[in-house]
């Protein structure tokens, strides 16, 4: 019997049957008639002219279409890859924005930069033809790191960007910030990596361009969490190919965490390619090719201090980081340390006054963009690391530090002095909850019997806000941002009542099929199996700003409420026609509609069915049909937020750090589906203890290579790493979308590097440790153990 | 060079390069997609096939090795999309899947562990997955799943007794 | 990949043959090593001859006190080997943590010792033991067989048929892995027969390497504590970004340790 499957449900996920039987339908699985293979050619070198480069001999291989290079694009009017967020400098000025060609113009910027594309009838052939080019670069000095980047006399990557700095951005009051210094008690100062990550979603990025000459048809498939965007972006501004001549298609992707929320110069190459030899051309990234340009995330150097009065109450914070922004600048690439970072660096407490200034600056590394959290984990990680020094130094606890500087709860909406105002939420109740679960105060005996083995035992605990439904419009476009941010969603009802929704989010594991068929099921009465959810097709959906920033549910998911809305008044309509009552008199509850006084009824699938045969419809004032659209644009940000505790052991022999508990409660507003829910914690919390102790893009600064550019040296988390862990709801509701909730996607990735940090430092504390970089690896924990024995036995 | 194989049951002969790998022969000739590539240094086992039962990593197997042997793919598993491996339901069931990418090689090295030790405790699954890699699911859900596969496939076994 | 021939040979001879002398043909054993390195055309070659099919390649059996292992022999076989695990359990252990469930599901002792990794594991029980090569023209002992990173004294054409361990009294591995590859950052494998101790490095230089001075100390008494005081010398040892040199030498010493403790328990 089909049934409503509404909000609060956990029903099998749609989506699952198809992947678990291997019918997913990923881009490396499509095939296209007449479709050749592309592969690229990428440099070898930091920082480099291209004095030439000849072709000829890669031209003459068996299988070879052609070999492109950057001069070939240009020739063809081909334009830079653009930026979808700009932002302006304490002066005002906007930032410096050089170009950004989608093959390597005259210079190559860092190791990976595309030099050439090779079109053959196999991939083997095309490999074979790649290394017959012969490039003839001039190397040039480079530099890897922000810090040095800025130094005088550093390599200069572009000249028209002096000194390597692209903007020098600020937010909060500095005045005001240098006064609450000047009478504070005490300042804490710490100096902070947050290093570079490498997003490595499991499925490799790939993407097939085609052209049907006959109608003028441009397709492109691909790897992405925005096709439409795509669409936009490399349709104008890129190829400049007409919207209703280019049709997106982004089917199953494996995984994206922002990875693939960026317009990427392969999509481009591809779709031109396509144009320029017919048929299709197909390119598949390998994996070591995506280390070396897929964009990165994180990188931050910084500066913090926080100001403190006697009792321990914070009077103010200052931040200086220095961002690395790579090579070029990624889709969002400059958006990401500045406005989604500075305005969270409240965290959930009352800080009178902040400021932060953040140095944007180039580097030969590949271009650094949004992963997973994208600012929000950064802020969280200076906030809770501030926070957690300052306890140790002035001997407050650390639980007792954060809630008597949080924000209380009878506070919302609560104005930070960075921009953002909170609506909602409850900081010391999911504190307060998580300590519970945590055992806190069981960890005194825990640490006793760790010692008792030799072993070093931490507890830590962050706790943490972020900011996300991407975004209001309004206040988007007021910080920089080039597109507006709402989200669209059409309701399709058919004659039987069935349900196709078109929506311009996108799912790439997040059970969008599910959540969203549940907000439908819900909301029109429609049997759960009833309903469908189209998304990843220009040509399907009308339009849509996809997948990333926790907005899905938010923004789509609100677009998805208010199209149901406007299903219901105007199967109102129809049904008050049928009735012949006044529109006010009926009413739509569980599936049906009724006159509300009388025992006239009818269901939704009987009304659907009327609204497909307007034999006697008014058609003046009643349209025939039952399908609707709405765009949402909220109104504000949603702040989810909550608290993270862990425990961790470590073994101070071979200084292995063992995650033994972790315990996370989280404030995501209303839940529609606990399952999905949970299972974003989760695997956002790995991803988040992956920075914490494992992962780091490690650039060699002599050679300008990255080190880790495999799995063999980047350490991916693997299931052998982590306990089970405690997760648990504790929500409030959104006060300003219409369900109430507030999205999930990021929290686990935001709440735990600095729970975890934290107990690493805690774990360490005997040893007068009071800062511990990440990723806190083995050898970085031995060296820190071993150096203060030595420094133990010299004093 | 020819090569006939056993595949899911059924019996294949293809012509293949040598230089052939066995996830490219599934993937583009014989169009099995099921079977992914997630890396080029053999680790993270998206593409993880049985070899005569044993789970083996299809992106390091030339074709002209499996030449006479028996493989089975995630497409080999279930006997309709109604007739699901227990392993499968229990992926199904417990939301040990997120995109989706991972999980045949997740299934077929995890339906390898059981069928060596039918009951195996957390740590035993978390360490026999070593060698698959999800980005998405924080691997708490795989393990569940596993533990729940396992169980159902004792029980399955236990009711073919009695019969 | 770039194009190569391969060949299925049935029978030694008829390997030996197909391999000739030319440096561009090769054994192909697990390709747990060989086919990644081809893949990512970090290397290429002619023809790859498969030793699968050749059954005098595989096998366990103990002889006397000397455990015969055949070349083709895949990990999780010596891992689960009920010979293997009564003769030398520790040699069982390593093997059984050799990269995850589907490398070991392929690869062989043979290709590994061949290989010569200076990560790999196996080599240090090869070298612990003093276990004797036979390959399809001499036997050569251990002492003989590891000459540097990826370097060994087999000569082109020349295969390894099985490898001869005599078996200690009591021998114990442990390892620290690379948390990212899960190769050894760090291995150490002890072994004890009559007076006589050998203790063997993996991971931490450029080939496995004997630790006289850890063997000298556990001579005189075969307890974690007799290394208490011992250190290894860690200027050559190789730096990365996972391990420096003097982490390495750190290593060394606390898995020479736990490899004396394996050893003692495993010897209850
Ligand atoms: C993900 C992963 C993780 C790994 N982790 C570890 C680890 O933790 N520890 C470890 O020790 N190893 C590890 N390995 C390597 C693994 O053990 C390989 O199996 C081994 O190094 C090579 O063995 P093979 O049988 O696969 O040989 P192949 O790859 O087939 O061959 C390797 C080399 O040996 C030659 N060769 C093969 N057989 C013979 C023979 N009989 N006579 C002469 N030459 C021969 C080949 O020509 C080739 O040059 C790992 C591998 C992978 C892919
Ligand atoms: S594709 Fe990664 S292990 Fe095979
Ligand atoms: S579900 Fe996405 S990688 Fe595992």
């Amino acid at each position: 019997m089909p049934e409503v499957v509404g909000v609060g449900a956990s029903p099998k996920r749609k989506e699952d049957l198809r992947f678990v039987t291997g019918h997913g339908n990923y881009v490396a699985d499509i095939k296209r008639p007449n479709m050749s293979f592309g592969v690229f050619l990428r440099s070898p070198h930091a920082h480099a002219l291209i004095r030439s480069i000849d072709t000829s001999e890669a031209l003459e291989q068996p299988g070879v279409k052609a070999v492109f290079t950057g001069e070939d694009m240009k020739a063809d009017n081909v334009g830079g890859l653009p930026v979808g967020w700009g932002i302006s400098g304490k002066d005002g000025n906007p930032m410096k924005e050089p170009p950004h060609p989608p093959i390597a113009l005259g210079k190559v910027r860092y190791v990976g930069d595309a030099v050439a594309f090779v079109v053959a009838e196999t991939v083997e052939q095309a490999e074979a033809a790649a290394e017959l080019i012969e490039v003839d670069y001039e190397t040039l000095p480079h530099v890897v790191g922000a810090v040095e980047a800025l130094q005088p006399g550093a390599p200069q990557i572009y000249d028209e960007v002096p000194g390597n700095l692209c903007c020098d951005w600020d937010l909060g009051d500095c005045a005001a910030v240098d006064a609450a210094f000047e009478t504070a008690t005490h300042v804490t100062s710490i100096d902070l990596v947050n290093q570079r990550l490498v997003g490595n979603p499991m499925e490799p990025r790939a993407a097939i361009g085609e052209y049907d000459a006959a109608n003028g048809q441009h397709t492109l498939w691909t790897t992405s969490q925005f096709p439409h965007v795509v669409r936009l972006l490399m349709g104008e501004m890129v190829l400049g190919i007409p919207q209703h001549k280019l049709r997106v298609v982004a089917p199953d992707v494996g995984g994206g965490f922002g990875v693939k929320q960026f317009h990427y110069a392969e999509e481009a190459v591809v779709t031109w390619a396509a144009t320029k030899l017919g048929g299709a051309v197909k390119w598949v990234c390998q994996r070591s090719e995506g280390f070396i340009s897929d964009a990165h995330g994180r990188d931050h150097v910084t500066q913090a201090e926080l100001a403190l009065d006697t009792d321990g109450k914070f009077l103010a914070m200052r931040v200086r980081t220095y961002a690395n922004m790579g090579g070029y600048l990624s889709t969002f690439g400059p958006n990401i340390p500045t406005n989604l970072y500075a305005p969270l660096l409240s965290g959930v407490y009352v800080i009178p006054s902040i400021y932060c200034e953040v140095k944007v600056v180039f580097t030969n590394t590949v271009p650094v963009d949004a992963y997973r959290g994208a600012g929000r984990p950064e802020a969280t990680f200076v906030v809770e690391r501030l926070v957690d020094t300052a306890a140790l130094e002035m001997g407050i606890d650390k639980f007792e530090i954060r809630k008597r500087n949080m924000i209380p709860t009878e506070s919302y909406p609560y104005q930070t002095p960075v921009l953002v105002e909170y609506d909602s939420g409850d900081p010391l109740g999911c504190l307060e909850r998580s300590m519970e679960l945590a055992d806190v105060a069981g960890f005194a005996e825990r640490r006793s019997a760790s010692e008792a083995n030799g072993k070093y035992r931490g507890l830590g605990v962050s706790t943490y806000v972020e900011a996300c439904g991407l975004a209001p419009s309004r206040l988007a476009g007021q910080l920089g941002a080039r597109g507006g941010l709402y989200e669209s969603a059409n309701v399709r009802v058919h004659p039987s009542g069935a349900v196709t929704v078109l929506i311009g989010t996108h799912n790439h594991g997040q059970g969008h099929e599910t959540t969203f068929a549940q907000i439908v099921s819900e909301r029109l009465g429609v049997p759960f199996e009833n309903i469908d959810i189209v998304f990843g097709d220009t040509d399907k959906v009308q339009f849509g700003m996809g997948t990333y920033g926790s907005r899905s549910l938010v923004v789509g998911g609100s677009a998805l409420n208010k199209a149901s809305d406007k299903i219901i008044l105007k199967g109102r309509k129809i049904a008050a026609h049928q009735f012949e009552a006044a529109l006010e008199d009926v009413i739509f509850e569980k599936g049906e509609f009724s006159v509300s006084g009388t025992d006239k009824k009818k269901s939704f699938p009987e009304i659907a069915g009327a609204a497909y045969v307007p034999f006697d419809f008014p058609l003046e004032t009643l349209e025939p049909g039952l399908e609707e659209q709405a765009f949402y644009d909220p109104v504000n940000f949603t702040y989810p937020g909550g608290a993270h505790i862990c425990e961790v052991e470590i073994d101070p022999d071979t200084g292995v750090v063992r995650l033994d508990r972790y315990t996370a409660v989280d404030d995501v507003g209303t839940i529609i589906n606990p399952m999905i829910v949970e299972g974003q914690l989760q695997g956002g919390i790995v991803q988040g203890v992956g920075q914490a102790l494992f992962e780091h893009g490690v650039y060699d600064e002599q050679s300008g290579q990255l080190l880790s550019g495999s799995f063999m040296d980047y350490c991916m988390p693997r299931a052998d790493n982590f306990p089970d862990f405690t997760i648990k709801p504790h929500s409030t509701t959104c006060t300003h979308t219409p369900m109430g909730v507030k999205g999930c996607g990021e929290c686990g990735t935001i709440g735990s590097p600095a729970a975890v940090i934290n107990a690493v430092v805690d774990a360490l504390r005997p040893l007068g440790v009071s800062h511990v970089d990440m990723p806190a690896s083995p050898n970085r924990i031995w060296n820190i153990i071993n150096n203060s024995g030595a420094r133990a036995a010299a004093e | 060079m020819t090569i006939t194989f056993t595949l899911n049951d059924r019996s294949v002969t293809v012509d293949v390069e040598p230089s052939t790998l066995v996830s490219e022969l599934l993937r583009d000739t014989l169009e099995l997609t099921g079977t992914h590539v997630g890396c080029d240094t053999s680790q993270c086992g998206a593409c993880v096939i049985h070899l005569n039962g044993e789970s083996v990593k299809s992106c390091t197997l030339l074709a002209g090795s499996v030449d006479g042997q028996e493989l089975r793919t995630v497409e080999g598993l279930a006997g309709g999309t109604d007739d699901l491996h227990p392993m499968q339901v229990a992926f199904r069931d417990n939301h040990g899947l997120q995109c989706g990418f991972c999980t045949p090689g997740m299934l077929m090295s995890s339906i390898d562990l059981v069928n060596r030790n039918p009951d195996p405790t957390e740590e035993e699954v978390r360490e026999w997955l070593e060698g698959n890699i999800c980005r998405c699911t924080g691997y708490q859900n795989i393990v569940k799943s596993v533990i729940a596969g396992a169980q159902a496939l004792r029980d399955a076994s236990r009711g073919d007794d009695h019969a | 990949m770039k194009a190569f021939s391969l060949q299925k040979p049935a029978s030694v001879a008829d390997a030996v043959a197909a391999l000739g002398s030319a440096e561009d043909v090769l054994p192909l054993a697990g390709g747990m090593t060989l086919i990644p390195t081809l893949k990512q055309r970090l290397s290429e070659c002619a023809a790859l001859v498969d030793l699968s099919d050749v059954p005098e390649l595989r096998g366990i059996s103990l002889e006397g006190d000397v455990l015969v292992i055949g070349a083709m022999t895949r990990h999780t076989e010596v891992a689960n080997s009920d010979v293997v695990r009564k003769a030398i359990p520790s040699l069982a252990a390593l093997a059984s943590r050799i990269g995850d469930q589907q490398v070991r599901n392929r690869g062989t002792i043979g290709g590994s010792v061949a290989n010569n990794d200076p990560a790999a594991d196996y080599p240090a029980a090869v070298l612990v033991l003093n276990a004797e090569i036979v390959t399809n023209v001499r036997t050569i002992p251990a002492d003989a067989f590891f000459i540097g990173m990826f370097e060994t004294a087999l000569e082109p054409g020349e295969i390894i048929l099985r490898f001869r361990f005599p078996v200690p009294d009591m021998a114990g591995y442990a390892k620290f892995a690379s948390p990212a590859s899960r190769y050894a950052l760090a291995g150490v494998f002890v072994a004890r027969t009559g007076d006589s101790v050998r203790a063997v490095v993996t991971g931490a230089a450029s080939s496995v390497f004997r630790a006289t001075d850890v063997e000298n100390a556990l001579a005189r008494d075969f307890q974690p504590g007799a290394l208490d005081r011992i250190s290894i010398d860690p200027s050559e040892f190789l730096s990365d970004i996972h391990a420096d040199k003097d982490y390495r030498g750190h290593l060394a010493i606390v898995m020479a340790k736990r490899a004396v403790q394996t050893a003692l328990a495993l010897a209850e």
